[in-house]
């Protein structure tokens, strides 16, 4: 499913390099302790580190960021804060999805054991156009004080975006596919839409189970009854797709422990799935480094490093839920360094018990 | 003291659109409760089934529209919206007609009807005329649509205003403007300067910016960060209903249309079709919807009574419908309220 070409990355003595771009807010340091978890482990992985940063923004830094990514064919990325009170400063994370056309962004959330949530038994994978809709960028002042904004909708990235549900499901057995929607109001947009994802559910993937859910229903679904998605994708377009991604995480546990993966036909760009900029927490040692790190195994996963992806990941879930090592957002009182720590000391502990495997 | 309550105002008049499917039920099970309550107020019911025009399309009756007028206050059921039968929503036409700019939905959880959210309070108003509901849209080439979104200044401006004007009445503390100008840096960019204008002019109201998807993750991990809450039409649609989620559904949340000296409330669940007619219905929306209006009407008093009956109701009470978990009717939960409305003097 993961459409990427991925013999084309840049790997010399089975060494990948990977541009990394820690952007605003927590993002720098949560790149700091996924290095640090990567030297541990001996991750044959090198960060090549583009600062793009809000702070002073320069065309040539979003240049390089991009180039870079399409030399590497890979990132991690951090979240890049958008200054609003310039309308004409485009969102640089926004740019960066557009110019290697990352179309599909794929969450899956899902609760872990110990981490309060109100809810048991989420799995759901989330689906959503990532390029066009309501973020397509294009707006005017057509009067004074009348602005028009528009959402664009072509039929050609909502097949591709369907398509690649569709795929997903096959491949990763889902059994059920929901599409999120507007089309009472928006009888032409989403219309369009709903009318591609349910031709392509009848015509091509008859074995997988279709249904339709206008977007503020399916918001307080998912708040009351989330399990009715269990098993299933939810596929939605863009701004949908925000909100219903965003639900879904605060259901699970929050912007700290869910990552969010970025794939184009060329390029995979790793983040966390909520974007948060966490610039209130940056510098404290206390934001929850958990979805970097979650993020970092997607990544390695995606590299083939499956074994490595293991380890951590393994590591991760033992120390949330086994050693309830919990940073505050999740109400513990542990600093980010002492979930790294004993998360380094669980890779240690199985390194040993392998043989070291990975390490010798 | 009842005496001098209702001598204290005149009677005014109300329209009310009973609506459709459970609509009656309700609608008669509110018009009870307020009888015992001996709320000044006297009903003008108007049927609202559309009529043909001469030409051609479908419209809302003018008795309906004329009522409107002159009783300013309305008090509306759920209303039956065919799909694809060529004429547009009542509710939309409703709306347009009375220029009806702001939803305000309070979202209040219930003693009685557990959730997984205890609570909750929190209030969104929704700007209710423009933004993606314009209804703007076009195919530019095949397989290529573009829907606009339209935002004014004034139709923000008067939104946010209403909102801190809200605020300020309903002795609330904060106000948050739910944007996402991060993204439509432009339109959202204007409402949320409107917002920012309007604060300033209300300096005893605290004012948050946010975006729509930090809400939704926080308001689904801490619901009581949030007090009031201001948006475009889209944003407050899922919003609202997100709410409406956490305090236990459709079924218990009370809902209000203002516009310029005129106002409609509404139940905002559906029709229900699987269920009227059976006197399984619960009115408790409906009734919700009544108190606000009777607070917009300035009947204070009346509107603490009933609520406190109404939530004793739910929450001691054991004539609960379905819907909450109960083996009550709607005429005998209404009865329920109804009693305790009798003994609380
Ligand atoms: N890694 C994390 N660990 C714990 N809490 C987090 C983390 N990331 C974000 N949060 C929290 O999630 C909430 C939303 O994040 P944040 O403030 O970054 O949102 P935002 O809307 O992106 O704002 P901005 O980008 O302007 O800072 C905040 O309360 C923040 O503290
Ligand atoms: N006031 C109510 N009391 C009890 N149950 C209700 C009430 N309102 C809705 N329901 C239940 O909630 C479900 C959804 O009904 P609702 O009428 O809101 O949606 P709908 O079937 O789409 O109707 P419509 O097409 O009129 O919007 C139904 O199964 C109904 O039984
Ligand atoms: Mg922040
Ligand atoms: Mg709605």
């Amino acid at each position: 499913v993961i459409p990427c070409a991925r013999e084309n990355l840049a790997r010399y003595g089975g060494r990948q390099t990977v541009t990394a771009l820690p952007g605003d807010g927590i993002g720098p340091e949560m790149i700091d302790h996924v290095n640090r978890i990567f030297s541990f482990a001996q991750v044959p992985v090198d960060f090549e580190t583009i600062q793009v940063s809000s702070e002073n923004p320069r065309e040539e830094d979003l240049e390089n960021a991009i180039v870079s990514v399409q030399r590497n064919g890979v990132a991690l990325k951090g979240n890049i804060e958008t200054k609003f009170d310039d309308p004409h400063f485009k969102s640089r994370n926004m740019e960066i999805r557009r110019r290697l056309d990352l179309f599909a962004n794929v969450l899956h959330t899902v609760t872990i054991p110990t981490v309060p949530s109100r809810h048991k038994d989420i799995d759901i994978v989330m689906i959503r156009e990532n390029t066009e809709g309501e973020y397509s960028g294009l707006e005017h002042e057509s009067a004074a004080g009348v602005v028009e904004s528009l959402k664009i909708v072509t039929r050609e990235k909502m097949q591709r975006i369907s398509r690649y549900a569709f795929e997903y499901a096959m491949k990763y057995d889902r059994k059920k596919v929901t599409a999120v929607h507007k089309a009472n109001i928006q009888k032409l947009g989403d219309g369009l839409f709903l009318k591609i994802a349910s031709d392509i559910a009848m015509a091509e993937y008859p074995e997988i189970k279709f249904n339709a859910m206008i977007v503020d229903n399916a918001s307080m679904q998912l708040v009351s009854r989330p399990q009715q998605f269990s098993g299933g994708i939810m596929l939605m377009p863009n701004l949908y797709g925000n909100i219903i991604s965003n639900i879904a995480c605060g259901l699970v546990g929050g912007p700290g422990l869910v990552s969010g993966m970025n794939f184009g036909d060329k390029y995979a760009v790793f983040e966390t799935a909520t974007r948060n900029t966490g610039t209130t927490l940056a510098g404290k040692d206390i934001a929850n480094p958990s979805a970097f790190i979650r993020a970092s195994c997607d990544m390695l996963r995606y590299l083939n490093f499956n074994e490595y992806a293991d380890l951590i990941s393994d590591a991760l879930f033992e120390t949330l839920t086994v050693q309830r090592i919990h940073t505050q957002d999740i109400g513990g009182t542990a600093k980010a360094s002492e979930l790294v720590n004993s998360l380094l000391e669980n890779i240690e502990k199985s390194c040993v018990n392998s043989k070291y495997r990975f390490r010798s | 003291q009842r005496n001098q309550l209702s001598s204290s105002s005149e009677v005014r008049r109300v329209t009310l659109i009973p609506g459709d499917g459970i609509g009656p039920e309700i609608s008669a099970a509110v018009q009870k409760i307020f009888e015992a309550a001996e709320v000044p107020i006297a009903w003008d019911p108007v049927d609202v089934t559309p009529v043909k025009g001469p030409d051609g399309t479908f419209r809302i009756p003018s008795r309906c529209i004329e009522l409107m007028h002159v009783n300013k206050v309305g008090l509306k059921g759920p209303l039956e919206t065919p799909i694809g039968k060529g004429h547009r929503s009542l509710n939309l036409a409703v709306r347009k007609e009375f220029n009806l700019y702001a939803n305000v939905r309070p979202c209040r959880s219930l003693e009685g009807h557990k959730t997984l959210y205890d609570n909750v309070d929190v209030v969104t108003i929704r700007e209710n005329t423009e933004g993606e509901y314009s209804g703007i849209e076009h195919e530019i080439v095949d397989g290529v649509v573009q829907s606009i979104k339209l935002i004014t200044e004034s139709a923000s401006r008067r939104v946010a205003r209403y909102a801190f004007e809200y605020a300020r009445a309903n002795n609330r503390k904060l106000v948050t403007v739910v944007h996402k100008a991060n993204i439509m840096r432009m339109s959202d960019g204007l409402f949320l300067n409107m917002c920012r204008e309007q604060a300033a002019e209300f300096p005893d109201i605290k004012f948050k910016e946010a975006y729509l998807d930090t809400v939704c993750l926080n308001m689904v991990q801490d619901p009581t960060q949030y007090d009031v809450l201001v948006m475009p039409n889209l944003y407050g649609d899922i919003l609202s209903d997100l709410c409406a989620g956490l305090v236990g559904g459709l079924g218990v949340t009370s809902s209000a249309n203002i516009g310029e000296g005129v106002a409609v409330f509404e139940a905002v669940h559906g029709t229900a079709p699987d269920i009227a007619g059976q006197d399984k219905a619960n009115p408790t929306a409906l009734l919700l919807s009544g108190i606000m209006m009777l607070r917009y009407m300035n009947l204070e008093s009346y509107a603490n009574r009933i609520e406190r009956a109404c939530f004793d109701a739910i929450a001691v009470g054991n004539q609960k419908t379905g819907d909450l978990g109960g083996n009550g009717t709607c005429s005998s939960f209404t009865q329920d309220i109804v009693s305790r409305i009798r003994n609380s003097d």
